[in-house]
């Protein structure tokens, strides 16, 4: 169970850039819960992620992962129970080292670092297994720097390697959002599978309303650093884009329409 | 000057240019996999030196006292790392202040400005006095230091270092500590500098604490043609190990060319001028480049066709 106790952040505070970015945020994942998170630009949906992942300290509240206290736990000592794909391509890898090593990294998150081997030929096996599962030809180019491969390829790869040691959750931030439609398609579909398959508690942040509906089994709206909407369950399944656009004007007070391009469909 | 005395030179500079070499693998460790430029290095080599030829001097074997150069400069790394992850300096500017702070403790060490070692006495690991065999002990020493470099690159830490250069958002996401990670590495690459140092003043049979004035750039110059060369010869087939081995041979290749120079009468005040030139050109060789392919010269020229 994931629990957020009512946190706040601030930035800037004191200056002419003054920011409350998160306005008391409460929010419990029971485990296996499949969140799609929505709203419109600058509403605090990175800020949450980044809050629950420890970029930076929250101004108030606490985040517990099961009975774990992670409030006070810097970005790297959260990192082992998290698994985290990024919107942009390059931020979830390391460009210049190969796709093995890359995913050898990531076989090692939450343990000590010492010296043993960083990557053993029995691990390069298994490996090849996983990325003969992403259909991506990647089994093939395992000693290829991942910098020479495309966006799709690196989320997939950034998917994998977020869930290669089982996270208490798995935070997705607009993973898809640099990616063309048939390859943002894909990676949905590989991120369906492997939160499936490991029963990950996930949030996913999205700018498509269409795939917020499609996807999990819960979805939140935000806007000005709350959270306005919660739907699950049954009444999440028979979700529609109207039903969400009345409910955002229902609660924000705000015309949709003005915000078409931010939350497309 | 003739083409003897050319020639008759040649062995010492190789010597001093595979200590440079020596030197230089510890900046490819900052400047290439930890994408820092540490510039601690001109103070650090220098420490090395003056903690050896006291040392030496003083009647400790010269195995520990280069052991204990090496130390120190692990010390003087410790300290620029820990100026920039605790201290949040940047970068450049650490090293800048702990190379300034050690130029004081190399004086304070050496207890002068500079020191001689008074070669006959002691049993040397390399010196002029015998070029040959320091030559061949310069080479295991090398060969040493990138076997386990080689080594430690492929562990668990080694790989979390290179990952922390590649990309520290990705590498804190994955639980590495990257202040620890970057303080590690600064202090073994000083460690390496300060160990060649050492080398350096037994070489000379003396040592002086504007030793290490350049070094950083020389170390670059290394780094940088024994790239291009063995970019050129081996294409992408050049591995961790043989880029490392590359580093030597930038060193030696530099050296030699200095020698040429210095052969040609140039005076040796300008040497420095032409290795800040030279390594001018190759850093900005790879920006060119991709100008070349895209500039808006070219864009200006084809769109004004166009009309
Ligand atoms: N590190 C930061 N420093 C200053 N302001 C920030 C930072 N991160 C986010 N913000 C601000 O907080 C607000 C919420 O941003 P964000 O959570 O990124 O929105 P979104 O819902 O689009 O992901 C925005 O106004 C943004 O400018
Ligand atoms: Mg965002």
């Amino acid at each position: 169970m994931i629990e957020v106790k009512n946190i706040y952040k601030t930035f800037n505070p004191g200056t002419i850039n003054e920011k409350k970015a998160l306005n008391g945020v409460d929010l419990t994942l029971e485990d296996g819960d499949f969140v799609t998170v929505i709203g419109g630009n600058g509403a605090g949906k990175s800020t949450l992620l980044n809050a629950i992942a420890g970029v930076w300290p929250v101004d108030e509240g606490s985040i517990y992962f099961d009975d774990v206290n992670v409030t006070g736990l810097c970005e790297y000592r959260r990192a082992k129970y998290l698994g985290r794909v990024f919107q942009d391509p390059m931020t979830g890898t390391a460009a210049d080292m190969q796709i093995d090593e890359n995913l050898a990294l990531a076989a090692r998150r939450g343990k000590r670092r010492l010296w043993g081997w960083g990557i053993t030929a029995s691990e390069r096996e298994k490996y090849r297994e996983m990325l003969r599962e992403l259909d991506l030809g990647l089994e093939d180019r395992m000693s290829a720097k991942v910098g020479l491969l495309s966006g799709g390829q690196r989320q997939a790869l950034t998917l994998l390697m977020a869930t290669l040691v089982k996270p208490k959750m798995l935070l997705l931030d607009e993973h898809t959002a640099a990616l063309d439609p048939k390859t943002a398609a894909k990676v949905l579909a590989t991120t369906d599978r492997i939160v499936e398959e490991h029963h990950l508690t996930t949030m996913m942040v999205t700018h498509n309303m269409r795939d917020a509906i499609a996807h999990g089994n819960r979805l939140i709206m935000m806007d000005e650093g709350r959270i306005i909407v919660d739907i699950r369950g049954e009444e999440k399944k028979r979700l529609t884009i109207e039903d969400l656009l009345h409910k955002f004007e229902e609660v924000s007070g705000e015309e949709f329409a003005n915000d078409q391009a931010i939350l497309s469909k | 000057m003739t083409l003897v005395t050319l020639l008759n030179r040649m062995p010492g500079d190789v010597a001093i240019g595979i200590i440079w070499g020596i030197m230089a693998l510890g900046v490819y460790l900052t400047f290439r996999i930890l994408n820092f430029a540490d510039l601690t290095v001109d103070g650090s080599f220098a420490t090395g030196g003056a903690v050896a030829v006291v040392l030496i001097t003083g009647g400790v074997p010269v195995p520990v006292a280069m052991a204990a150069a090496f130390a120190a400069g692990v010390l003087a790394g410790l300290c620029t790392g820990i100026f920039h992850t605790l201290l949040g300096i940047p970068d450049i500017l650490s090293g800048i202040l702990m190379q300034l702070a050690l130029y004081s403790i190399n004086v304070f060490i050496l207890g002068g400005a500079n020191k001689a070692i008074g070669v006959g006495k002691y049993n040397l690991c390399v010196s002029m006095l015998k070029v040959t065999p320091s030559i061949v002990v310069a080479l295991l020493i090398s060969g040493a230091l990138i076997a386990v470099m080689y080594w430690y690159f492929g562990t668990a830490q080694g790989s979390a270092i290179r990952a922390t250069g590649n990309n520290p958002a990705m590498s804190r996401a994955q639980g590495i500590n990257i202040g620890l990670m970057k303080v590690i590495a600064l202090a073994l690459s000083n460690g390496m500098v300060a160990l060649s140092g050492s080398m350096m003043a037994q070489l000379n049979g003396y040592t002086d604490v504007g030793m290490g004035r350049g070094a950083i750039v020389i170390g670059l110059a290394a780094v940088i043609i024994g790239e291009v060369l063995c970019h050129a010869i081996f294409r992408k087939n050049s591995g961790f190990l043989l880029r490392l081995i590359f580093v030597i041979v930038g060193g030696i290749i530099y050296y030699m060319v200095m020698g040429f120079i210095s052969w040609l009468r140039v005076p040796t005040d300008g040497l420095k001028l032409f290795t800040a030139l030279i390594v001018a050109a190759f850093l900005a060789v790879p920006y060119l480049k991709g100008k070349a392919n895209s500039s808006f010269r070219k864009a200006g020229r084809r769109g004004a066709n166009r009309e």
